[in-house]
């Protein structure tokens, strides 16, 4: 899945029939500092997600899942819509290793 | 497969609700120097990874979400295992 950002819509009246009532968004992907990355795309719309808010989105044959047993031919759909992102590049492991050991996470 | 490090997490409430219960991870791709590979992609959790663990990504739907146990899930991606060691020998291509 990729971070991105809703930054408009797209409508189209002559499209595949499966696609009919589904919402279309143009998505700018993101980095995790929230920089714009990549070109940008078409994604369906699982969610509900509106202009200008950060969501998920997944490519490829799940793209279509969200929308069974219909099969719409998305490659790419937003499928959620994303509260808060905690970034910490510079970070240990959590679990250290030892003596090529991983020592057993607490619960 | 990829080399990735996971560099931290994305809390979202309104999701596909096959995402429920599972952390989502934003992890970084690596090469083996250690460089980042491209940009940092978001994960799901399937082994119990935390912030600065070296995991072993699939970037690919069907073994992604087979790892989690969510068949006709939406999921591309998935944290499928830590590496502790990764052992190169020098001079074989």
């Amino acid at each position: 899945m990729y971070l991105g950002r809703v930054i408009g819509c797209v409508w189209a009246t002559a499209k595949n029939a499966s696609m009919n009532g589904k919402r279309m968004l143009v998505v700018q992907p993101l980095t995790p500092e929230l920089q714009p990355t990549g070109k940008r795309l078409i994604c369906g719309d699982s969610t509900g997600a509106g202009t200008g808010e950060l969501i998920y989105w997944v490519r490829g044959k799940e793209a279509s899942f969200p929308f069974l047993p219909a099969e719409p031919p998305f490659d790419t759909t937003v499928v959620g819509i994303v509260d808060s992102v905690h970034v910490k590049r510079s970070a240990e492991p959590a679990v250290p290793v030892e003596n090529g050991k991983r020592k057993p996470r607490k619960a | 497969m990829l080399i990735a490090r996971v560099i931290g997490e994305l809390v979202a409430t309104q999701k596909h609700a096959s995402h429920e219960g599972r952390k989502l991870l934003l992890v970084q791709p690596l090469n083996l120097d250690g460089s980042n590979r491209g940009d940092a992609v978001i994960a799901m959790d399937a082994v119990d990874a935390g912030v600065g663990d070296q995991v072993l990504l699939t970037t690919e739907g069907f073994s992604a979400m087979t790892s989690v146990g969510r068949p006709n899930s939406p999921i591309d991606m998935a944290v499928i295992g830590f590496i502790d060691h990764i052992e190169l020998v020098p001079g074989v291509v």
